[in-house]
Parts: C-alpha cells; structure tokens; sequence
C-alpha cells in the first residue's frame, strides 16, 4: 500500500505573500498622504493611473505566458508597483510617462525576467531611470512646489487631472525637485544666499521633511511587523553618512548631511526600495552591505554626478552585484567556525 | 555558578500553537496488552536482525527473539507471550510505506498475552552503584534499549564512545506540539528518572547533569526538582528553557545550555557531552534496576480524531489500528490518517504498521485540523525562512539550489546542516514545501556520491580492461615478429651456405623439418587415391602460399633472406604443379574412389 | 591641452585596467583541467556503446570534438543537462529509441542454462562476469553497470536485466510536486531524478 508521500511538517504559518504585500502598501499610504497634502493631487491621480496600468500590463503579459491571470493578480505586487511608481514619478508629469513606467516595469523587468520572486532589477526603480532618460524634460521639470513657497495655490482635482490627462495644461509652477535645486545652486552660491533664494523662503525642508517622516513612519511599521529587517535601511543611511559627514563639514560647498538624509527620496528608499527582497541580497550581513553600497553610491551621483536624485541608479548598480555579495555574505551556520564564502567548497579530505 | 545557570539564546525558531492541554492533563493509562505484536528486524545500520526463534515457537514476553550482527544495532525482544506465528514482510511504520521482514507472535488469550512483569527479565542490580560500568553497559544492551526521543540508536552505543565526557543532558524539551509523553512521565516518575541520571552518570563517568524542561511544563519542572531534593545529588541540575521550536533538538539544546556548538558533521561527543531523552533513561532505570528489557513504552494518542485524547503505556509492536482502536479511535480500512510524531516532523504511517520503540507519539487529524496544503505559490525571496532558521542556513538559497539541483551550491550553503525541522516552513507566506525540498536534495547528493563511487570503478575496470585487451595484442604482435625474425634470421644464415655457422641445435631442428617433410611425402605416395592426390595438392598449395606471404614480408623488411624465399618459393610452385596434374590426370582416367 | 590631458588620462585608465587583467588572468586562472576529462567525469562509465562509440572516453574525445551531447541514454537528461551546462550548449533531447526506457538495472546469469562459453565474458566491458571456459559463469552485481552488452553474445540466452528494487535502505524522498500551471511546465526541463 502506498501513501502519499507528504513529508513533514503538517501544518503551516498562517502568513500568505498578498498579506505582506498589502501591509507594505499600507505603510506606504501615510508617505502618499503626506505628499498630497504638500504638492497636491498630482500624487494620488498618477498613483491611481499607475496601480491600474501596472494591473493591466501584468494580467496582458500573464494572458501571454498563458498562467493564471486573477489567481496571480491576487497576490498584490502589481498594485505594489504602482504605488511605488506613483510616489516617485513626478506630480505634473503627463500620463503616459506612468503607463509606459508601470507598463516597462510589469512586463520588462517583472515578468521576463520569471515573474514574482524572479526579478533581479527593482521593478519601480529600473522603471524610474528608464523614464528619466528617456524623457528628462518632463521628468525633470514636473516636479510641483508647496503653496508656502510658491506663493500659488495648488491645482485643484480636476485642473490637476486635466492637467496630467494632457487635456489642458495648468500654466503653474512646475520646477525641479529641491534636491536638484540645492545641489545645482551650492555650486555657486554659499549656503547664506541659498537660504535667501525664493524656492528656500520657507526653509529647505519645508514640506519635504513631513514626507519623509511619513515614510519613516511607514517603515517603522514594517520593522515592526517583521517584514522587514533592519538591516537594509541601515545600511543605506550609514553608507550616505559615511561620506556625507566628511564632505559636508564645509557647509558652503556641499549639501548638509540632513538635506542628503531627508531630502529626496532617501528614507522612501531605505524602507520601500532597498528592501525589497527579490533583488537584494540574501542574508543579513549581505543586505547591510547592499544598502551601505546604495548609500555611497547615491551620495557620489548626487555630488558629482549629473542627476539629481540617484537613488533609482544606485540600486540598480547594487542589484548587479547582489549575486555576488550573495556568494560572500554567507551567514556562519551552526557548527561551522567560519562562513563558507566563494564559489568553490574547501577541499574536503576523502 | 551563574555561568552554569545561564542559558544561550536559540537563533530563529517559531512558536506553533502548542495543543498540550488536550493531552497532558490525565495520568498515564495503560492500554491492555495486544493479542497480537508485529516486532520489525529493521536496524539503524540497514542490515536486519537475525531471528533467534522459528514459526510455531513458543515465546515469553521479555525473551530475546532477535540479534544483529553489526556493531551498531539493538536487541528485539519479544513483547507478549504467545506462538511465532510468521517471520515475513509486514508493514512497517515508516514515511516510505514499505514492508520489512518481521516477526509476528499471537497469543490465544489476554492471560497468556498480559503475562506480566516480564516473564522473562534480568537480574535486576539494586545495588547498580556498586556494580562495573561494563556491566552496567552490557545490561542496557541486553535490555535493547534505543533512545525513545526520535531517531531510535542503540543507547549503549553512546556509552562505548572513547572520548571523555563530563556533561550529561537529559531532554525533557519535548518541544513539538502536541506531544506530552516525556510531560507526564517527568511528572509520575521523577525519581525514577533521576536515578536513570544518576546510572547514566556512573557509566559515563561525568560531573554534571541538565535536566532540560521547557517552561510550559510547570509541574514537571516542580516534580523533577522535588526528586532532586529527595536524593541530594549536586551533580544533578534542572535548567528551565524558554518554549519554542525546536529547542529540543540535539545541536540546539546543546548550544542552549552551554553556549556551545557541535561541529558540523561530528556529535556531542566530541564536546564531552552525551544526550538521552527523559523516556530512555526511563527504560535504563528499569533494566537496570528492575531487570526489565524495553518492551513498553508511553505514547501519546492526541489530535481531533482520537475522542480519548492522553498518554498511554503501549506494548512495542502493538499495531497502530489495534492501539487506536483501544482508545475508542474509529478505524475502518486504512482510514483515518495517522502521523506519528508531531506535526512539525512527524510522518503519515500505515495503520497496519507495529508501534516501535521510536513512536512517541500517534496523530490522529480532523481534516480542519490539518488541511491539505494549498498549491504553493512562486518564492518571493521574502526572508522569513532565514529569520526562523535555529541553524542560520539560508532556507531560500538552499530551495533554489534544490529546485534547479545545484547540487554544488547546496553543498556550499551548508544542506548537510539542516535538522529538517520544519520552522521555515512553517512560515513561508508562499505555502512552499522547503524540508520536503531539501530532504530530496540531500537524497540527491547521496545518491550522486554513490553513482560517482560506481563510475569512477566502472571506469577503472574498463581502462584496466583495455590495458589488458591491448597487453595481449602487444605480446601477440612482439611474439610474431619475433618469430619472423628468427626465422628470417634463420633463412638468411642457411642462404650464405656457412652450415657450419649454424648452432648444432639450429641444425637439427632443420634436419628434423626435413625429415618431416621426407615422412610426409613417403605418407603421401601411399596407394594413388584420389583422395591421397587431393590432399597432396592442398599441402602443397598450403606450402606456396605460406612461402608467398614469407617472401612478402621478407620484400617489405628488407630482409637478405629474399633471394632464399624466392628459390624456395619457385620450387614449391613446381611441387604444386605436379601435384595439380597428377590429381587431373587421375581424375581423367577415371579412377573414381 | 584639454585633448591631451583627457587622452593621458584614459591612457593612464587603460593601462590600469589592462594590468589589472593581466594579473587577474594569471592569478585566477582556472586550473588546466582538460577538456575531455571534465567531460568523461559527467558520463556514467556504464561503457555500453549505446552512443556510437567504444566506451565513454571516446564518446568524451567526440563531444570535445564537437560531437552532439544527447546520445547516451544511462546518462539520461541529467548528463545530457549536465554537459549543455559545462559546454555552455543548448540542451537537446535525449537521442535515443526509447528515452524513459528504465536504466539502473543489472544482468542475472540463469546459472542453470549456461554453458560456460565465455562469450559474455568477452564482451562485458568493465569485466563484470567471473568464469572461466566451461565452468559457470556469474554477475558481479556491485561492478554491472547494465549496458546490455552482454545479452547478444550468449549463445542460450539466459542472461536477464533485473531492475534493482526500492527497499528501505535505498529509499528516498521523492521531489515536491511543482505545480502544473500551464502546458508548458509539465514538459520543463526540471527533470525527474532516474
């Protein structure tokens, strides 16, 4: 008589995947709410534009791959995606910029490369850097401004989604990011006369600062729930400050180590992108290591290099390395006096 | 001593819900003895025991009915008295569901079969103390003792080790749900226990004892504490554990009590420190002292099938349906579904299976209780399964190396390390069978280590097998060309007309050759048949062709005998032509045989 | 005096770099494992000629020489798998009559029908068959690797394959089911283990 053969253990964790995914993009909803509030609808329209571009381009591509489409779309990740595009894709930027970025990242990035689990780029932000160079003007010059500082009202719901549905414009005041700003003016100007430029009035964090309180507080959930381990955000911040400390002791030349830490997308990132785990490093040594590396990285593209947030380029450059520091980044398991690193095993004796 | 007292932090583990409470709250009842024992010959080191009893013999229970030879392998005792009544396959309680020789004895009645105690014991050596370590071993083999805590190795082996000890843990952890046989013995025999500690302790010759209990189990802790007290043993020391799973493996509960690790691939042992389970030292307590052998032990029958959920004395070899159904458990065909062992590392058994002397404990699930699993989902590298692991692998390196059959890279990441306890499992949002994962990417590196074993000896063979094959045609090629040296040497002295340079043997053989050739030709002038002229045309075409193919070789190599060759050959030639037109004109005179 | 300074610099640059190469090349250099062994070590040894060749080493010497991977059929999709991964080839489907056809077995001399004729003798590659002229002739189990070479010489047939049986030491856990989800996946090259 022969039995099934289902080997032990019997009984399973009540945890599913579309329960992680979804507290994720809870905790991404006060981040979400702080930015509407400070820029304006932009913010939620493009997210929404982007959760329902992401869910169609997943389930057209799953129709193609010929899976399960509904039982797959369950899981989450997709509306995931969506949001965090929406979060980090400019407010005043046209629409198709979200389809084609939630369209690349569900198809390209997600999918070809195998599907959930599968991907070794971070969908949001190999979407991101994809938009970005291939549209800077929009990409650069939608970003919107508080109304403190602009001294103009935001756009309301409909002007603002008219606007984005390139129905009609709204003549406003579009600019770049504040990250940009600093980073473009610290050039020539010293830190007193930055102050005094129009796009400070109200202090260099205004607004952004709230947002990235959000988020910490997003992140915070998630550490507290154990999705995610600390190790990742901690990385990333101890890798921004191990050059930020240095280089910003001249406080005319270089950016404050608050405005890297705070400003951009840098807390967003150390909790939503760094961790997310398909495309990070595996153990806990290695996702520190990951995030130091997205640290450094980001802080040399925004000092010297020409875009203004680099968050996006960083982590894709350390997703390349993740099977390396994989390899090397070992934990040291019960028994063993040390880690086994490498590619090959130690010549064991016959 | 707060050092001693202290105990390390389990990395990982999980907190399953633990379902003790429908179990332990009732004494331990004695299920009546079976009418039938079904006593498997199958050993840990693979080779059966042999049995020491035919068909139709008549045994006691307590008798010893079956011995292995290999080192390694524990006695069988028979557990009921009653007739042999077969030595065949019988089912065997085990996750392949295949049978193993066993031997089955019945009894006719209950008084033949509950006779008891032991018909059949030992001495028993109340004065244990005062007796040699040596005979305190042998007494723990002859009982046929294995360790009642899950994997079944002959005890005493672990008291034959030659490395010193100075620690034992007794592993009263019990820390997989469900079960509380090692909960509720610690409770109703403490001392006995103690004093197993106390046996254990003489032989092994060591310092210190941890009684290991988790902290969910109150009463037992009081109970062993309360037995200390009574014998005053300092030696002897309870350490209470936090609950979680697994602190009760080998390697785990090590490392919690000494802040130590066991050395991949190595034992205890080699720290100094020996394990027993709570139950085992039971049973040596009872061998030794009582004079028992192992024929009984305590499971737990628990789950939402079994109305009367508790722990129960089971005689070994009872059949699982046989023990259910004395505990009012429905059993039809081969339902219901029955894992023994817990539910984290326990396995679906057929019902029909013997209890063994590992079965600690008998699941009988609703199908609510344990529902079948979902289909599992793609892995989302979420990371849970390395949070959960008490051995710091990394579950979800060792899945995609088991998926694709790295069989490499799983070796690299340390597969051989895992104790297949089940926690990442447990929390794997994607519902992924991982230990079920990894047990057959172990089986897999297994089996690879042999067939590469078996190659590399094929390969072996079959190149020494062509070294052999091409030895022989070598020796074959040298002899020929020796031999057409020789005679090419041979012909080349008879061709300088130097007799006198040839050796004396050299010329008799040469007269002697033409002598025979002489007797063969006188043989072939017998009476002129037609036969007799066949025959001579045919040597003589033999003769020509062999001094053409001479004379070949000889043209080839350049030998100085060709010029011989060729008057030989020309001559020969001329033979074959009388004889051709001696046979023709024979045959045309029409001297038909 | 800018084109200078950019053209020294990635002078400079390249010839960083190229050392760097250099030393890596020297320094990690794999070790000179020859082909041909690296591709004997993944072949059964089974020695049947059920490729085409005389053994598994000539097979190997072929496949160095470019021959296809997919012929031997004791290797199965393992080896075939496992030579497309070493040669950074595509992995073929197995080239053989029949390609689930049961390996692992081993011949068994029905002693009372043999004549002692020593042709298995002869034929058997890896010398697995003990005899001498006539006397019995007997399979070493443990060194038959079953390639059937021995079948066709007997004069009497009274050789048999027998597949070797699962007992309780050989058993092993089978591989999780993966999930048939599409067509497809039901014919993925995650093979089964033999």
């Amino acid at each position: 008589m022969s039995l099934m053969q289902r080997s032990s253990p019997h009984v399973m964790g009540r945890n599913t995947t579309s329960r992680i995914m979804l507290w994720v993009i809870v905790a991404a909803l006060p981040g979400l709410l702080a930015l509407s509030y400070f820029y304006g609808w932009g913010y939620l329209i493009n997210t929404v534009i982007c959760v329902v571009s992401a869910v169609l381009a997943e389930a057209a591509i799953l129709m193609l791959r010929k899976r399960p489409v509904l039982k797959t779309l369950k899981d989450a990740s997709a509306v995931l995606t969506g949001v965090l595009l929406g979060v980090t894709l400019p407010p005043f930027a046209p629409w198709w910029i979200m389809v084609i970025a939630s369209g690349f990242a569900m198809v390209f990035v997600k999918h070809l490369y195998g599907g959930l689990g599968q991907n070794l780029f971070n969908p949001a932000m190999a979407a991101f850097a994809l938009v970005l160079i291939s549209f800077p003007l929009p990409m650069t010059t939608s970003w919107s401004t508080p109304e403190a500082i602009s001294g103009e009202p935001l756009p309301s719901f409909s002007q603002q989604l008219s606007h984005n549905l390139e129905w009609q414009a709204y003549d406003g005041i579009t600019m770049a990011t504040p990250l940009d700003h600093y980073k473009t003016k610290i050039k020539r100007l010293t830190a007193d006369e930055l102050a005094q430029t129009p796009e400070y009035v109200a202090g260099p964090f205004y607004g952004i600062l709230w947002v990235n309180l959000a988020f910490l507080l997003g992140g915070l959930l998630l550490l507290f729930l154990k999705i995610i381990s600390w190790h990742g955000p901690v990385g990333l911040f101890t890798g921004l400050l191990v050059l930020a400390l240095p280089f910003s002791a001249d406080a005319d030349s270089a950016m404050p180590v608050l405005m890297h830490l705070f400003a951009g997308a840098t807390v967003f990132g150390a909790f939503f992108i760094v961790t997310d785990p398909a495309s990070s490093a595996t153990s806990n040594r290695g996702k520190f290591i990951f995030g130091f590396g997205v640290g450094i990285l980001t802080y040399c593209i925004r000092t010297w290099g020409n875009f203004p947030d680099a968050i996006a380029f960083a982590v894709l450059l350390m997703n390349i390395s993740a099977p390396f520091i994989d390899h090397y980044t070992r934990p040291r398991t019960y028994g063993k006096p040390k880690p086994v690193s490498g590619y090959k095993l130690p010549e064991e004796s016959p | 001593m707060s050092r001693v007292d202290r105990i390390w932090p389990l990395p990982g583990g999980i907190h399953p819900p633990e379902h003790k409470s429908e179990s332990n709250g009732r004494p331990i009842a004695r299920l009546p003895a079976p009418h039938k024992v079904v006593l498997p010959l199958h050993q840990n080191s693979g080779l059966p025991a042999e049995p020491l009893v035919a068909i139709g013999e008549q045994v006691q229970r307590g008798q010893l009915i079956a011995k292995g030879h290999h080192p390694v392998s524990a006695l069988v005792h028979a557990t009921i008295s009653g007739r042999v009544t077969a030595i065949e396959d019988r089912p065997f309680a085990h996750p392949s569901g295949l049978s193993v020789p066993s031997i089955v004895i019945e009894s006719l009645s209950d008084q033949e079969a509950a006779l008891s105690p032991e018909a059949v014991s030992m001495a028993p050596m109340r004065d244990w103390a005062t007796e040699t370590k040596e005979r305190l071993v042998s007494r723990i083999q002859e009982a046929g003792i294995t360790g009642l805590g899950g994997a079944g190795f002959p005890s005493h082996i672990k008291y034959l080790g030659q490395r010193q000890i100075h620690t034992l843990i007794v592993n009263g952890v019990e820390c997989e749900p469900y079960i509380t046989a090692d909960d509720r013995l610690m409770r109703e025999h403490a001392t006995d226990i103690v004093t197993g500690t106390q046996i254990a302790l003489k032989i092994l010759s060591a310092s210190t004892a941890f009684i290991a209990i988790e902290d969910n189990k109150p009463e037992a802790i009081s109970a062993i504490k309360a037995a200390l007290v009574a014998v005053t043993d300092t030696r002897i020391k309870v350490k209470v554990v936090p609950t979680k799973y697994p602190s009760g493996g080998e390697k785990q509960l090590v490392y919690l009590l000494t802040g130590r690790e066991v050395p991949s691939g190595d034992i205890p042992a080699s720290l100094g420190i020996v394990m027993q389970n709570t139950g085992t030292l039971y049973a040596i307590k009872e061998a030794v002292v009582s004079g028992t052998p192992m024929t009984e032990r305590v499971v737990t029958i628990t789950g939402e099938g079994t109305p009367n959920p508790g722990n129960y004395w089971v005689t070994i070899g009872t059949p699982i349906q046989d023990a259910l159904a004395a505990t009012q458990v429905a059993v039809t065909g081969n339902r219901p579904r029955v894992i023994m062992g817990g539910p984290m590392m326990g396995y679906d058994v057929d019902i029909t299976a013997p209890v063994s002397k590992v079965t600690n404990c008998l699941l009988v699930p609703s199908a609510t209780e344990f529902p079948t699993a979902p289909d599992p989902d793609p892995c989302i590298r979420c990371g849970l399964c390395e949070q959960a692991c008490p051995a710091n692998l990394l579950p979800q390196k060792l899945f995609w190396n088991a998926v694709h059959h790295e069989w490499e890279q799983a070796r690299l990441n340390s597969l051989s390390d895992c104790i297949e306890c089940g926690a990442c499992s447990w929390v794997c949002p994607s519902n992924i069978p991982l230990v079920q994962h990894y047990r057959f990417a172990k089986a897999e590196i297994k089996r690879e280590a042999i067939e590469t074993i078996k190659a590399d000896q094929s390969r072996l063979r079959f190149e020494q097998r062509q070294a052999r094959l091409e030895r022989d045609a070598a020796e074959k090629d040298a002899k020929r060309k020796a031999r057409a040296a020789e005679a090419a040497k041979a012909q080349a002295a008879k061709a300088q007309d130097t007799p006198s340079t040839l050796d004396a043997s050299a010329k008799d053989a040469i007269l002697a050759s033409v002598a025979r050739a002489k007797a063969k030709k006188a043989a072939s002038t017998g009476p002129v048949t037609q036969e007799a002229l066949e025959n001579t045309v045919v040597l003589a075409q033999q003769a020509v062709d062999k001094t053409r193919v001479k004379l070949a070789t000889a043209v080839s190599d350049g030998l100085p005998s060709v010029e011989a060759l060729t008057g030989a050959l020309q001559k020969l030639e001329k033979r074959l032509a009388d004889a051709q037109s001696a046979l023709q004109s024979h045959t045309e005179t029409g001297d038909a045989p | 005096m800018t084109i200078l300074t950019a053209v020294i610099a990635l002078l400079i640059l390249a010839i960083i770099f190229g050392a760097l190469l250099g030393y890596a090349a020297i320094r990690f250099k794999p070790e000179g494992n020859p082909l041909v062994e690296s591709i004997d070590n993944l072949l059964p040894q089974t020695q049947c000629g059920q490729c085409g060749y005389p053994g598994c080493r000539p097979y190997a010497d072929a496949i160095a020489g470019g021959d296809a991977i997919n012929k031997c059929p004791p290797g199965g999709m393992a080896t075939v798998e496992a030579l497309a991964d070493l040669l950074d080839l595509p992995v073929l489907e197995l080239d053989a009559e029949d390609p689930d056809a049961e390996q692992n077995r081993i011949a068994v001399i029905r002693e009372d029908e043999c004549i002692g004729c020593t042709k298995c003798i002869q034929a058997c590659p890896v010398d697995a068959i003990l005899g001498a002229a006539k006397l019995m002739h007997t399979v070493i189990e443990k060194e038959c690797t079953g390639c059937d070479l021995c079948l066709e010489p007997c004069p009497v047939d009274c050789i048999d394959m027998v597949s070797q049986s699962v007992t309780i030491t050989n058993w092993r856990w089978q591989s999780p089911e993966a999930p048939k989800i599409i067509a497809t996946d039901r014919a993925e090259t995650t093979h089964e283990p033999r």
